[in-house]
């Protein structure tokens, strides 16, 4: 008898359970939700319309946001962007955790120290000087410059993750390598770099979520149109005096649904790389 | 020989030791350029009246004088705090609850997990326009609309129906309640991941003992816990403090006085009134405030783990 009472009591609570956290995920996802249905309501029907469905689906908003708005080009920018970014990191950021993790040269502790602490210590409104320094430089609203910027807020932690994953691989198969006659960048690129693709993938993962969602930089720095990202023109959009919200929600549809993805597919990686950002913090 | 694992102690030859410094010239070239010297910038240009072009004057502690006394600048730190405060209260504790109930077998689990990080995973910007839209979307024809203005009305609440993001008395709450729900997967995470590390056997053991739940929670899984809190405690608050994209976005309608923080303070010094100088002195004194803050709840994070 006592068994039964605790089934049912442990069915009654999975119950609750299931209503509590249903009713958080419906609240994460409604809003998305809302944010579709909108951008397939016509101008005329989107302060009228107050069903959950549209009655006459209207997908006219896409191709007016990705033609007439531009929408293409600013995709392509924020691609361009996130690609550019995330390859320098992983090039950039593998050579140095690779030279903290093998290598050895004088300056080697104070410099990793450098790195970690710069990751540490937050630094509000560094975009003030950096604006500065890129005007200075004649790289502000350059892509070159912008990409630089981003490489450079990205690069501490990976560098981070990077040497700490070399450090727990073992030599031999570099070891194996010298012994062949592989030269140090060889090795690198040959042994370490494949090898450490668990930790790679964390990087690149991170690194594309942070390019593909940055907003100031971009706006400090890109005052061209033809350069700007999505994030950007969205703001611009938002801002205009008569807002027309189909085509502003597509676009937010289109902004929002390649990163979704992404996350969905490597899921796995970005939450190793919180916890390992969590036990470093 | 310059292979060697690292803690060998074993002479270099300066050659090699060149050659090996070639690996993180490119990483520290970018870090010295685009990190080092600006956050020198920023200690230089504080002491100084700047417009962005034209002459530089030193002017000593001026700019921190005058942040003393602006009042504006202390109750954006006020607007800040608050946001700050509910998202360490509600945001942290539902994110608590539910990865506590994430913590045991129970299906859909994965699903879960997955869903309530994608509000995470969004920019600050496609959040604060698609709320906008939601909390209000403006007046059509003299009245208010939005999803939440027009299901006040449908449920029979009209009376409620108002401008949420810019009546001084509902928007910065507002603005706090998007910022939980953009930020409550991230503490969600973590503490799911620790309450994964706890010994079931412990549970079993205060089962055993004849321990109420409410117990174990209290004299088990609590003080287990407390590392990993208070690491979201500390990240919960570098990110609140320092939240500003979100409120861009999400207040349109032109930055109203109620809404600042320190950073869209910053910024406003900045590009708004070509204040470089005092742009500087604001980030000075902030970074400052949040390094004393984070670092002090570190040192208590290591006495926890000591003790």
């Amino acid at each position: 008898m006592a068994r039964d009472r605790s089934v049912i009591l442990r069915v009654v609570q999975n119950m609750f359970l299931h209503v509590f956290l249903m009713t958080v995920a419906v609240a994460c996802l409604f809003p998305l939700f809302w944010m579709v249905r909108s951008s397939l309501m016509s101008k005329a029907a989107i302060f009228t319309d107050h069903g959950l469905i549209p009655r006459d689906p209207h997908w006219g908003s896409y191709a007016t946001a990705w033609v007439k708005g531009d929408f293409g080009i600013y995709f392509l920018n924020s691609v361009l962007y996130t690609v550019c970014v995330v390859m320098g990191i992983v090039i950039i950021g593998s050579l140095a955790a690779f030279a903290f993790s093998r290598l050895r040269f004088p300056g080697r502790n104070i410099l990793f120290t450098l790195f970690v602490a710069a990751m540490m210590i937050p630094l509000p409104g560094s975009f003030v000087p950096l604006f500065v320094l890129m005007s200075k430089l004649h790289l502000a609203n350059t892509r070159l410059g912008y990409v630089l910027c981003m490489i450079n807020v990205g690069l501490s932690f990976s560098i981070l993750l990077l040497k700490t994953f070399f450090d727990k691989m073992p030599t031999d198969l570099e070891d194996a390598a010298r012994i062949d006659g592989c030269s140090r960048l060889q090795i690198w690129w040959h042994v370490a770099l494949p090898l450490a693709r668990p930790a790679l993938a964390v990087i690149v993962v991170y690194n594309a979520l942070n390019v593909w969602n940055e907003y100031i930089l971009a706006t400090l720095l890109l005052s061209d149109k033809s350069l700007m990202p999505l994030q950007r023109v969205l703001m611009v959009f938002n801002g205009a005096y008569q807002v027309d919200y189909p085509i502003l929600m597509a676009g937010l549809t289109m902004t929002a649904l390649p990163i979704i993805g992404l996350y969905l597919l490597m899921q796995r990686y970005l939450v190793k790389g919180i916890f390992s950002g969590a036990v470093v913090g | 020989m310059a292979f060697l694992p690292a803690n060998r102690a074993m002479a270099v030859r300066p050659a090699d030791a060149a050659r090996n410094f070639f690996f993180v010239l490119p990483a520290l070239v970018i870090f010295a350029v685009f990190y080092i010297y600006p956050f020198f910038e920023l200690l230089r240009l504080s002491f100084h009246d700047w417009q962005g072009i034209g002459p530089m004057h030193w002017v000593g502690f001026q700019n921190f004088r005058e942040l003393m006394a602006d009042k504006v600048w202390w109750n954006s730190i006020g607007h800040a705090g608050y946001i700050t405060l509910i998202a360490l209260t509600f945001q942290n504790a539902l994110a608590f609850a539910l990865a506590i109930a994430c913590d045991r077998e129970i299906r859909l689990k994965r699903f879960y997990r997955v869903v309530f990080f994608i509000p995470p995973v969004l920019s600050e910007v496609v959040v604060g326009i698609l709320w906008n839209w939601i909390l209000h979307a403006g007046v059509q024809g003299g009245e208010q609309v939005g999803l939440l203005n027009n299901f006040l009305v449908e449920i029979g609440f009209p009376q409620m129906v108002h401008n949420w993001l810019s009546d001084p008395k509902t928007a910065l709450t507002c603005i706090a309640v998007v910022h939980a729900w953009k930020g409550f997967g991230w503490g969600f995470l973590m503490l799911l991941a620790g309450l994964q590390t706890i010994d079931r056997q412990m549970y079993e053991a205060a089962d055993i003992d004849g321990a109420s739940p409410w117990r174990t929670f209290w004299n088990v899984t609590l003080p287990l816990m407390l590392p990993v809190i208070i690491v979201v405690v500390i990240l919960t608050i570098l990110g609140s403090m320092q939240v500003f994209v979100l409120i861009l976005s999400l207040v349109s309608q032109g930055l109203v006085y109620h809404t600042e923080v320190p950073v869209t303070r910053i910024l406003g010094a900045m590009s708004g009134t070509n204040q470089f100088g005092y742009a500087c002195a604001q980030a000075l004194v902030f970074g400052a405030m949040l390094i004393v803050l984070s670092f002090g709840l570190k040192k208590l994070l290591n006495r926890v783990r000591w003790s």
